[in-house]
């Protein structure tokens, strides 16, 4: 932004509103003029993917949240009859129940390619930790919206889930009781549910701002993890990113579309087509793909209490992550040994999410606490250590450099020492 | 590194096995041909329509379908005034009137399917205890959709393997959860008439109340696979498009 120049409007309207209120001016910088390093990959492409994704599940939820009805004797049927009678209401709800999925693929690789760029080092601490925060805003609203149909799986979903605050000693009935509005999961849960799960996509919203405008101060990392020196290191965010960044969610839309109208149950579950029923509890009650993870880790810990605090402190970890990592260069293509530990760390979490499909017991749980034990590993003792004795390679001068050195037309006086690229 | 990468596929192939092997001690489900099933199919209209027959001769007399509106089979080939007939066959309560009273009219398109037993309880007090369920959404409720649904149709077995005792009134069923269900063995060979010919085998029955199931769990299935189809031919041009700009656009840089 240090680059950034006052734009000139023509449209006579828009002048007028933006000398008293400079939100065209703001918009240029941000949107238009925003300097984007020249090399980043698609893998940046997430977090556009992820704001689109926003964006789809709160105008879907709107239109949804106007045929549902928050009530234990209606709410499987108001689903039903929007499944059936209201106008595309099959295709609201396919795209709502799907973009949850969506979005979490989207915000996990937006995560994992943070974590191999490193994109959370300094400057971008606070930016990083409000993403830990959207991620943990975004948990609590798929839980409450998969609660909402009052399916077998919502209710004992809810019942599980709602039950781990009783693990706190002392305080943790009340909390539970206070949590359910009564002494079981019963209407008044489903409905402060349903009017959580109106108002925390808005919390999202103002989190992603922030996290936008944090983002927007230090500037976006890029795959060399060297800051952009100048002009030559980065191209306008419009119309090099946007159309970059537009090409990459309608690739996304295809993968999406795919589930939506080819697989639309594919990543529920089957219970959730039986109506709630606090007398049946289903054989393996199983939340969402995309908690598996963190339900291996809680049930990995033997006692309870230890297992909320491990499953909280998963993500606790991440939000301590740009000090447990010590290392001062950021992008894993210079951190060799980092690099395959990363890899390893991928694994962990595919690993964990197995196990946390699978019944607690036997080598499955084994399974899950090996992979707990090294995800724990990983953040805790793996990185403090290997910042101080890997010895990473030497990094480029610019990013313009290695960016052009086989682009073929090198500008005049660049640089054009050989570069050690990993 | 590149020991690394194949130790790490090695373990993730072995645990890969370990959930095969697993997975491989639930009953298998063995997969049937169905007309719906891919991105192209579509539900086989005659055969829905022969599984209603099967679902108002049979099903119906324990099982309700109490989500399904009876305007619904509009969508398996049946015209206006069928649609009346079929609706009018059916006794709806109504109510109350004037003097207060429910009274009994002939069902409309409109209404829903009645169920059978006016609450959960007379269904139970009839049915030995066990519950039959709603079958509105049965083919999305079960793993296994209607694979499962004609395996366990067709996998009740008279005599139960060695070693297995029946609790009084249960049945065996190869493919049921636990093996042993409420349920009796309901298809027989001829046990409907099909008005269009059709030789009413077990395995034809079993088919066609399977497809019908399937339509009333999801009337939309067709209409979705078609959008489908247009949607994603349609961005997948856009896509084309969009690398087009990109590429250009991008190409000025160097």
């Amino acid at each position: 932004m240090a680059q950034a120049h006052a734009p000139q409007f023509k449209n006579p309207v828009v002048k007028w509103i933006d000398s008293r209120l400079p939100i065209f001016t703001m918009l240029d910088h941000e949107y238009n003029q925003y300097p984007m390093p020249r090399n980043v990959n698609y893998l940046w492409a997430f977090g556009a993917i992820a704001g689109i994704m926003l964006v789809i599940m709160i105008a879907t939820g709107l239109v949804l949240a106007m045929q549902y009805a928050a009530n234990t004797h209606i709410a499987f049927e108001s689903v039903e009859r929007i499944m059936r009678d209201v106008n595309y209401g099959w295709l609201l709800r396919y795209v709502h129940a799907n973009g949850a999925s969506m979005f979490f693929i989207a915000v996990y690789i937006h995560m994992f390619r943070g974590l191999y760029y490193g994109s959370y080092k300094a400057p971008r601490e606070i930016l990083w930790i409000l993403g830990v925060f959207i991620l943990l805003a975004m948990m609590a609203t798929a839980f409450m919206g998969y609660v909402l149909p009052w399916g077998q799986m919502s209710f004992w979903g809810a019942t599980v889930i709602t039950n781990l605050f009783s693990a706190f000693p002392l305080v943790g009935d009340p909390i539970v009781t206070w949590l359910w509005g009564g002494f079981s999961v019963d209407n008044p849960t489903l409905n402060r549910f349903f009017a959580l799960h109106f108002l925390l996509p808005f919390v999202l919203l103002g989190l992603v701002v922030l996290h936008t405008a944090a983002l927007h101060v230090s500037g976006s990392n890029n795959p060399l993890g060297i800051d952009a020196k100048g002009p030559q290191d980065t191209v306008p965010f419009n119309p090099y990113v946007t159309v970059k960044d537009g090409f990459a969610v309608v690739v996304f839309l295809i993968f999406y579309a795919g589930f939506v109208f080819f697989a639309p149950n594919y990543l529920g579950h089957p219970d959730n087509y039986i109506p709630a029923n606090p007398l049946v509890t289903p054989a393996h009650i199983v939340p969402e793909w995309y908690f598996l993870p963190f339900y291996a880790i809680l049930r990995a810990i033997p006692d309870k209490l230890g297992g909320v605090l491990a499953m909280f402190g998963a993500i606790a970890v991440l939000a301590a992550l740009p000090w447990l990592d010590t290392s001062k260069v950021r992008s894993c293509k210079f951190r060799p040994i980092y690099r395959q530990f990363f890899w390893i760390l991928a694994i962990d979490a595919l690993v964990l999410g197995y196990a946390g499909a699978m019944p607690a017991e036997g080598v499955w749980l084994l399974v899950a606490r090996i992979g707990t034990a090294y995800y724990f590993f990983h953040f805790l003792i793996l990185l403090p250590l290997l910042g101080k004795l890997e010895r990473p390679l030497p990094l480029p001068a610019s990013i313009c450099e290695p960016v052009l050195k086989g682009g073929g037309r090198v500008a005049a006086g660049a640089h054009a020492k050989p570069m050690e690229k990993a | 590194m590149r020991s690394l990468k194949s130790a790490i596929l090695s373990a993730a192939v072995a645990l890969g096995l370990a959930g095969a092997a697993q997975a491989s001690e639930a009953v298998h489900i063995p997969k049937q041909e169905w007309s719906h099933s891919g991105v192209f199919g579509t539900i086989d209209k005659a055969s829905a329509q022969r599984g209603f027959q099967i679902y108002k001769e049979v099903c119906s007399t324990c099982h309700s379908a109490k989500l399904v509106p009876i305007r619904t089979l509009a969508g398996i080939g049946f015209n206006e005034d069928e649609l009346k007939a079929i609706a009018a066959g059916y006794e709806v309560q109504a109510g109350p009137n004037d003097a207060g009273e429910m009274f009994m009219r002939p069902g409309i398109p409109a209404d829903r399917f009645p169920s059978p037993f006016p609450n959960d309880n007379a269904a139970r007090a009839a049915n030995n205890g066990a519950l039959p369920p709603d079958l509105s959404l049965m083919a999305k409720a079960r793993v296994g959709g209607e694979d499962y649904l004609y395996a366990f149709l067709t996998g009740f077995e008279e005599n139960p393997p060695e070693g297995v005792t029946l609790m009084p009134g249960m049945n065996y069923n190869k493919y049921f959860p636990g093996h042993q269900v409420g349920m009796p063995n309901i298809l027989m060979p001829d046990g409907v008439t099909y008005a269009d010919g059709t030789p009413a085998t077990v395995q034809q029955q079993a088919h066609d109340i399977s497809t019908f199931l399937t339509f009333i769990a999801e009337p939309h299935m067709d209409a979705r696979k078609q959008m489908g189809v247009k949607v994603i031919l349609f961005l997948i041009v856009l896509a084309g498009l969009m690398y087009a700009t990109k590429r250009k656009l991008w190409s000025t840089l160097h």
